[in-house]
């Protein structure tokens, strides 16, 4: 199946059972149960590569990225719109706590005439909110099979898979069906009523105009989920208000901004300290004092000691020293570590919050609130953020948001390396280079946000009811996150030990760092060998930053160069991606001007941390953070004073 | 009223959405014309936070003054 942009592959064989319902109700959990493959179709549109497809009793088992209805408002919901037209038989996971949204789609894919069973997930929880649900009158009234399900808990799921095959196809709304039969459209009923809605995709297909009544379909749609609502829910007292007035306390400035602040700070702790210093020293001694010596060990009975092939194998950038130190001692526990993290920021419910309070923050770079999920999306792995972006709904946001990735936005491996360098300098590296970075990219985006024509979509989300994750869905989350990640990492990792390997035995490398000598030394004031660390970071920006820790340098050089290589261009996958969703040219337009800009604010911060260090050792100074703090307030002044003719 | 201007706690009815496509991708969410919702919580120069039953919506502020509401 050809979807213009993505092409989804289904297996043959079987009938076709596909998962349906909002984000954030709990299909994985049911795609897990049904399948016993664990593949993570994320709360966030645009954050998975692939389809998940798995078997079950002989059949296909589908799940879908979450979506509010199926048309074509943005690429998730066409994917999920093409899966559900090819179904044999849906599973709609509905819940229970907010059935007036999910009715929405159950009740559309029922008008579509598709067999269907409900499994009206989360039942613990909606009864802890004191709401009682009559599911036999819901199915009575749907006319389709509803099966009370608490995933988190592993009950219902036995019914449900007893249920499946009963799958029907529902009461219709009747008046839709005399419309979809005057239209006289030549194909399934399912299609049809997607054209009558204005689906242009669809109306595509079949060569005919796409329909006008969308809205009357919509508002009808929504009253009868309504009625529904109202015969078949019942509160009986009010839920629990703990959570509910944390979510407000979380977007009210006064107090959002300072539980922001300790929420990262948290991070900080857990991620800077217990992991990258207390934990990966352990791990990293433990390669390099036992696993190292015994290759090397191994290696010399087999080879002799000054070969080519030992020098590749277990030499400065050896295949089996260097790199596999490397990625099972320092970045494996580090960007597990993050993963993790975000894997609990996703669950919880706090990052639409966050979106919310943030938004007029971020209308000053032209992005809406929404765009800092992708930001944050970033601090795991910026390829898959820069993916993330369609969730945007201009074309100009994103990309603003593609830019801000590729300039500013650390990935977890790269955090895992600055964490290993600059934390153990002292926080207030650490410190000066987040909030540098920070400003560099608050004054990119400002400057973006008033340069580049067009407006802003206004913010439109849903903020999920805040929950405590499950622990062992962000684990599994974020194991299956970071094996990906690591996965991806490794052949090119291995391939640029290889190269640089290669490079140095060949004498290459020397004759490469001089070539760049007059940026590495003559503007950037570092040691001629850093070259190795840009060029490696071309592949994979960790790479080059693991050339660091085996540099000697003095506490400023690290930071210029932690700051310029995050600054400089993402790695290779990333590149690839943004030449994928932005085209050949504005690509490598991006690509251009996020490396000018990078080695170019290198220069100017060497020299402006030299200006406040003595013998290469920063001077804790706020006199520092009063110069940045100038610098960018003069870039959001004058960003404002030149004349814009564009609306907010 | 706008949106925009309503406090926090009040309860309003959506009269007109005046944006196309918003409207229509409101109406997924179930804020449609003449629906009821609470005013929950106003972030200053931010968006507006409405419910309907259990379920919280963040409006951003732009929108919010293209939308019509009036009092219960």
């Amino acid at each position: 199946m050809d979807n213009g942009n993505a092409e989804v592959k289904i297996p043959a064989g079987g009938k076709k059972i596909v998962l349906a319902g909002n984000p954030n109700v709990g299909k994985s959990v049911f795609f897990n149960a049904l399948t016993g493959l664990y593949m993570d179709v994320s709360n966030y549109p645009g954050t998975t590569l692939d389809m998940a497809c798995g078997r079950y009793n002989g059949d296909v088992v589908i799940d879908t990225p979450g979506v509010y209805g199926v048309s074509s408002f943005n690429e998730e919901e066409e994917i999920t719109r093409d899966i559900i037209l090819a179904a044999d038989l849906v599973v709609n996971v509905i819940d229970a706590v907010h059935l007036e949204r999910d009715l929405f789609l159950t009740l559309q894919i029922i008008d579509m005439g598709i067999p269907m069973v409900v499994a009206l997930n989360m039942v613990d929880e909606a009864m802890r909110e004191g709401l009682k649900i009559n599911t036999a009158l819901l199915e009575k009234l749907l006319g389709v099979p509803v099966v009370p399900t608490a995933v988190v808990h592993n009950t219902g799921i036995e019914e449900l898979k007893s249920k499946i095959y009963f799958a029907r196809t529902g009461h219709a709304e009747t008046s839709l069906l005399k419309k979809i039969e005057n239209s006289n459209i030549p194909t399934s009923r399912a299609e049809a009523l997607l054209v009558l809605e204005g689906d242009p995709v669809v109306s595509r297909r079949y060569c005919v105009q796409p329909g006008t009544g969308r809205e009357e379909i919509y508002r009808a749609r929504l009253d009868r989920a309504n009625r529904i609502l109202n015969l078949v829910v019942m509160e009986t007292h009010r839920g629990t208000d703990f959570t509910a007035r944390l979510g407000r306390l979380m977007l009210r400035p006064w107090t959002g901004f300072p539980l922001l602040l300790l929420a990262l700070w948290i991070i900080y702790e857990v991620v800077g300290v217990v992991l990258a210093q207390v934990i990966v020293p352990v791990t990293e001694e433990f390669m390099i004092g036992y696993y190292e010596p015994a290759v090397r060990f191994l290696l010399d009975a087999v080879l002799p000691q000054d070969s080519v092939v030992s020098a590749l194998l277990a030499g400065r950038f050896g295949l089996l020293t260097f790199t596999i130190t490397y990625m099972l001692g320092l970045l494996l526990p580090l960007v597990f570590g993050i993963f993790l993290v975000l894997s609990i920021l996703e669950d919880s419910g706090y990052l639409p919050r966050i979106a919310t309070l943030v938004d007029r923050a971020l209308g000053v770079m032209g992005l809406n609130g929404q765009a800092i999920i992708p930001l944050i999306l970033g601090f795991g792995c910026v390829t898959m953020a820069i993916i993330s972006t369609r969730m945007l709904r201009t074309d100009r946001e994103r990309r603003i948001a593609i830019f801000l990735l590729a300039l500013g936005v650390p990935c977890s491996a790269q955090m895992a390396i600055i964490m290993a360098i600059l934390a153990v300098l002292g926080g207030f590296y650490l410190l000066f280079y987040f909030f540098f970075v920070f400003c560099v990219l608050v004054a990119a985006g400002t400057l973006l946000g008033r340069f580049l024509p067009g407006g802003t979509s206004p913010l439109l989300i849903e903020l999920p009811p805040l929950r405590l994750p499950g622990p062992k869905n962000v684990w599994k989350k974020a194991w299956l996150k970071s094996y990906q990640f690591m996965k991806e990492a490794f052949p090119l990792f291995a391939g640029g030990a290889l190269l640089l390997s290669i490079l140095e035995v060949t004498g290459l490398l020397q004759g490469l760092r001089n070539f760049l000598v007059p940026i590495t030394v003559t503007w950037l004031h570092l040691p001629a060998e850093i070259a190795d660390v840009f060029i490696m970071g071309l592949i994979r920006k960790e790479f080059g930053a693991a050339s660091i820790l085996v540099l000697q340098m003095l506490p400023l050089q690290k930071l210029v160069v932690m700051i310029t290589l995050t600054l400089t261009v993402p790695c290779l996958a990333s590149t690839m991606i943004i030449l994928k969703e932005r085209g050949w040219r504005e690509g490598l337009l991006i690509w251009s001007a996020v490396l000018a800009l990078a080695f170019l604010i290198g220069g100017v911060v060497t020299r402006l941390l030299e200006a406040f260090s003595t013998a290469g050792s920063l001077q804790s100074s706020p006199l520092l953070f009063g110069v940045m703090i100038l610098g960018l307030a003069a870039t959001l002044v004058l960003a404002r004073l030149c004349p814009s003719g564009k609306a907010i | 009223m706008t949106l925009d201007k309503a406090r926090k706690g009040q309860v309003i009815r959506i009269t007109k959405i005046c944006n196309e496509l918003i409207r229509v991708q409101a109406i997924r969410f179930g804020l449609s014309e003449g629906e009821v919702i609470t005013c929950q919580e106003i972030v200053p120069a931010g968006p507006v936070v409405v419910s309907r039953n259990k379920q919280e919506i963040a409006i951003g502020r732009s929108l919010a003054r293209n939308i019509q509401v009036e009092l219960c």
